[in-house]
């Protein structure tokens, strides 16, 4: 066996680092563990509707049923809306009851956007129910909801 | 965030109504404020908070972000063409540090 043949044997699979790393996360990690909880996003969820009904329809929320990167999961909102002055999508919230955070992020539109469709890539600290909430200009609000299984965390490692 | 770390794609021309979709990509650690070093020292969060388009000097798309986008954001969404004009794009984070990027779009029709 050559020098460079034994350097490369005693080096650690990159399973073996991926293993290591999601241990020492998991280590470091323990202190922050509080997540939010669904009770946490149905609070958020009257705080941002003040209380409003929300109908399960004109929302279509695209993500992967199964994630296997929490880190960064594609997420698309769709809706239903002619997006004009008079009718129009005003913001879509995304919401979640797993991650530390239960609002994770707000979209403002108009009727300026034309459509009212927007994607972006989210992170998932665990398997969990995603909700896309959305505020029309009339005040009434919408959402969609999908749950995802997340194979590798967020949170835990790199992100 | 030196290094050109944001880049927009969109048509530099469209039709007058005309929805053209808008890329927009920023090169961002989105630090959670979760996480510790290999000395158990606390990483401070370091995140973008808003992403802000104008179209001509109005405000037409606004983005609030948080730990929960991923780094590196990336952000998709749509404009009607309305005139001839200039779209800024303004990236915020909790630093203060801001990122601009200015695109021409040539309205015909």
């Amino acid at each position: 066996m050559t020098k460079s043949e034994r350097f490369f044997e005693a080096m650690p699979t990159r399973r073996d680092i991926l293993i290591g790393a999601g241990a020492a996360a998991g280590l470091v990690f323990a202190p922050h563990g509080v997540l939010a909880t669904t009770e946490m996003r149905d609070e958020v969820l009257r705080k941002l509707t003040n209380g409003a009904p929300v109908k399960d329809e004109r929302v279509t929320l695209t993500i992967p049923g199964i994630a296997e990167n929490g880190l960064s999961v594609y997420t698309t909102v769709a809706v239903e809306s002619p997006m004009t002055e008079a009718d129009h999508v005003r913001a879509i919230y995304i919401l979640s009851e797993k991650n530390p955070i239960a609002h994770l992020m707000t979209f403002h539109l108009g009727p300026r956007a034309g459509r009212a469709k927007v994607s972006t890539n989210i992170r998932l600290a665990a398997s969990q129910q995603v909700t896309a909430l959305v505020e029309m200009s009339d005040g009434t609000f919408w959402r969609d909801r999908k749950d995802v299984v997340v194979t590798i965390a967020a949170c835990i490692d790199g992100g | 965030m030196a290094l050109a770390p944001a880049r927009v794609s969109m048509p530099k021309e469209a039709k007058k109504g005309e929805i053209i979709d808008i890329k927009a990509l920023i090169r961002h650690p989105m630090e959670t404020g979760y996480r510790v070093d290999s000395v158990g020292q606390p990483i401070p969060r370091y995140i973008i908070q808003r992403f802000t388009v104008t179209y001509s000097g109005v405000e037409v798309f606004r983005m609030d972000m948080t730990q929960g986008v991923a780094a590196n954001p990336f952000i998709a969404f749509s404009t009607v063409a309305t005139g001839t004009g200039e779209l800024v794009f303004k990236w915020e984070d909790n630093r203060g540090e801001v990122v601009t990027v200015t695109k021409k779009l040539t309205v015909t029709g």
